[in-house]
């Protein structure tokens, strides 16, 4: 290689680096446009009011609310599709049965599914002449236009994140190491904590950051169950929408810029998960 | 130990036993039962249980048509713009060392964590009406937000990481030999990777547009805010079944069984274009071992 590029003419060799220079600069100028400028922007509109604006923002108990039921939600949701999405990974990875393909088909349903629809189906199942109406309002138990409805949507939509991290790990990982402990008489438990879920943590962290960003930000499907109670079904995206359409859009920049600094932090630990990871995955 | 020896000595042990499958297959099954397969049938119970009426009603209704269109064509866009600077960005981060690649690479994703309706507020912070930038465009006559060309803006940010993320990893495995191979028999930069370099790409890029596309379709966080959702003009399909389910039309006419017909509809295209896009990386992944 080197041989050939020294013997190549100059003139060629300059012509490929003004190449590659404009070709890094169409690309940074892209994400610059699409992402970088708009980031600046909403820097610019939360912080502009000041931190008197800023600390009267985080006054208001509405916003205070939000933020904790958005928080409340994620933890269910990140939990639950861990724990199952760690049995489905193991379903899907080492059983074998009829229909399997059909079953991993399933699990990426929810990638394809507008939120809005994932409202819907709530909607569907357990409000006004739904399904499983009848039963819980005879029980006395609220689901629609109250937390249940809303963490049962942000699980569906955070369903595939640790399932489509974990399984290809576990692929590689083999059953080896799994039966050489199995025989020398470790329960199953002991076999998963100890040798299992060490050599599959840094991807099934990154599974679970990516759930946790996606159950923080979700829009579409809360709005559609939550009934939008102020104070009480409230989640901190559902306050932006407020804000803006009550015509206070400082309060709207600040908590939006408050979220986007979280996630900011999230990708953090994402971009830190999938690369030990990777380097997991070579060892 | 004597009893954990006569176990082990008695049967080899099998791992794990054949409770334990069970165990772990009926827990898979019913929790993707339960969240996954159930709301999928009560949509299709629910919106097509009178037949196609509800489609029909759902069709019928100020903008539907107009809506579906829109949604269709600004997915299509989205997804030949990323694809193609969904490639160039991979090929950079991939092949071009340049000071500060990895931050570029950090802010791909960037999209993957940021709530989908901050997204819209960064938009209409930059390009809205009121700022700057947008003010100036507005000025000469080009309206971004509220427009078209905003929805197109926010289905880009959104979907931006998809392509790389399907390009990058078969670019980095593919071997160079060959475009070396054309480089000393002459051939130019564009005429490698037009020639050697694409045709290797091209699955993972085909996967990647299709994601976006089928992704496009169900957005709705970041178009929200920054259509303006006029029916007719600015009004996606996503947003009008979420109108089909606000206070005002539910319960006065079968706003959720309408909804639930439209849906099934558009959505299943979108699972379909999942689907084949799920089988194009499988097969990729079967070739390459």
């Amino acid at each position: 290689m080197s041989a050939h590029a020294a013997s190549r003419p100059v003139r060629k060799d300059w012509r490929g680096r003004a190449a590659r220079a404009s070709l890094v600069g169409v690309a940074l100028l892209y994400v610059l446009v699409l992402i970088v400028a708009p980031l600046a922007g909403i820097v610019y509109y939360g912080l502009r009011s000041g931190l008197g604006a800023i600390g009267d923002t985080f006054s208001q108990t509405d916003v205070v609310h939000a933020f904790y039921l958005t928080f409340v939600i994620m933890l269910i949701a990140v939990a639950v599709t861990t724990v199952f999405g760690i049995v489905v990974a193991f379903v899907l990875a080492r059983d074998r049965f009829p229909g399997k393909s059909l079953v991993s088909a399933l699990v990426n349903l929810p990638l394809a599914v507008s939120p809005v629809v994932v409202g819907l189906m709530a909607v569907l199942l357990f409000g006004r002449g739904g399904w499983f109406e009848p039963f819980f309002s005879a029980e006395g138990i609220q689901i629609m236009f109250a937390l249940p409805s809303m963490v049962i949507v942000t699980i569906f939509i955070s369903i595939p994140f640790v399932i489509r991290e974990v399984v290809p790990l576990l692929e590689e990982l083999g059953m080896e190491e799994e039966q050489a402990a199995w025989t020398l008489g470790a329960s199953r438990l002991q076999t998963f904590f100890r040798i299992t879920l060490p050599n599959i943590r840094w991807g099934l962290f990154y599974g679970m950051a990516l759930s946790a960003a996606r159950s923080i930000g979700e829009v579409g499907a809360v709005l559609v169950v939550s009934g939008l109670l102020q104070g009480k079904t409230e989640t901190a995206t559902l306050y932006i929408l407020r804000a803006f359409d009550q015509y206070q859009p400082e309060r709207g920049y600040i908590v939006a810029l408050t979220l986007a600094a979280f996630s900011i932090v999230l990708l953090m630990a994402i971009e830190f998960f999938k690369r030990r990871s990777t380097k997991a995955m070579a060892r | 130990m004597v009893a954990a020896a006569s176990r082990l000595s008695g049967r080899a042990r099998s791992n794990p036993g054949a409770s334990g499958r069970w165990f772990l297959r009926g827990t898979a099954f019913l929790y993707l039962g339960l969240f996954v397969l159930l709301p999928v049938a009560v949509i299709l119970q629910r919106g097509y249980g009178d037949g196609l009426t509800n489609l029909r009603d759902a069709l019928d209704t100020f903008g539907a048509w107009n809506a579906i269109r829109l949604t269709v064509v600004m997915a299509l866009v989205t997804a030949i713009v990323n694809g193609v600077f969904g490639t160039l960005l991979a090929y950079v981060l991939v092949r071009i060392d340049f000071p500060g690649r990895e931050i570029v690479s950090a802010v791909v994703d960037l999209p993957f964590a940021v709530p989908t309706l901050v997204a819209g507020v960064m938009l209409v912070a930059l390009y809205g009406p009121s700022s700057v930038v947008g003010g100036w465009f507005e000025e000469h006559g080009f309206k971004i937000i509220f427009a078209p060309p905003g929805i197109l803006l926010a289905l880009l940010f959104v979907t931006l990481p998809l392509v790389v993320r399907s390009v990058q990893p078969v670019l980095s495995e593919l071997d160079r030999e060959e475009e070396e191979a054309a480089n000393t028999l002459g051939a130019g930069g564009w005429t490698t990777f037009r020639k050697i370099v694409l045709p290797a790409l091209r699955p993972a890029i085909v996967a990647g547009s299709l994601l976006v596309f089928a992704r496009s379709l169900g957005e709705f966080g970041a178009i929200v805010f920054v259509s303006g959702n006029i029916p007719n003009k600015t009004l996606t399909a996503p947003v009008f079944i979420q109108q089909l389910l606000s206070p005002s039309s539910y319960g006065a006419t079968n706003g959720p069984e309408q909804a639930a017909a439209i849906a099934a509809v558009l959505f299943g295209f979108a699972f379909v274009v999942v689907l084949i896009t799920e089988k194009l990386i499988s097969g990729r992944l079967e070739r390459t071992q």
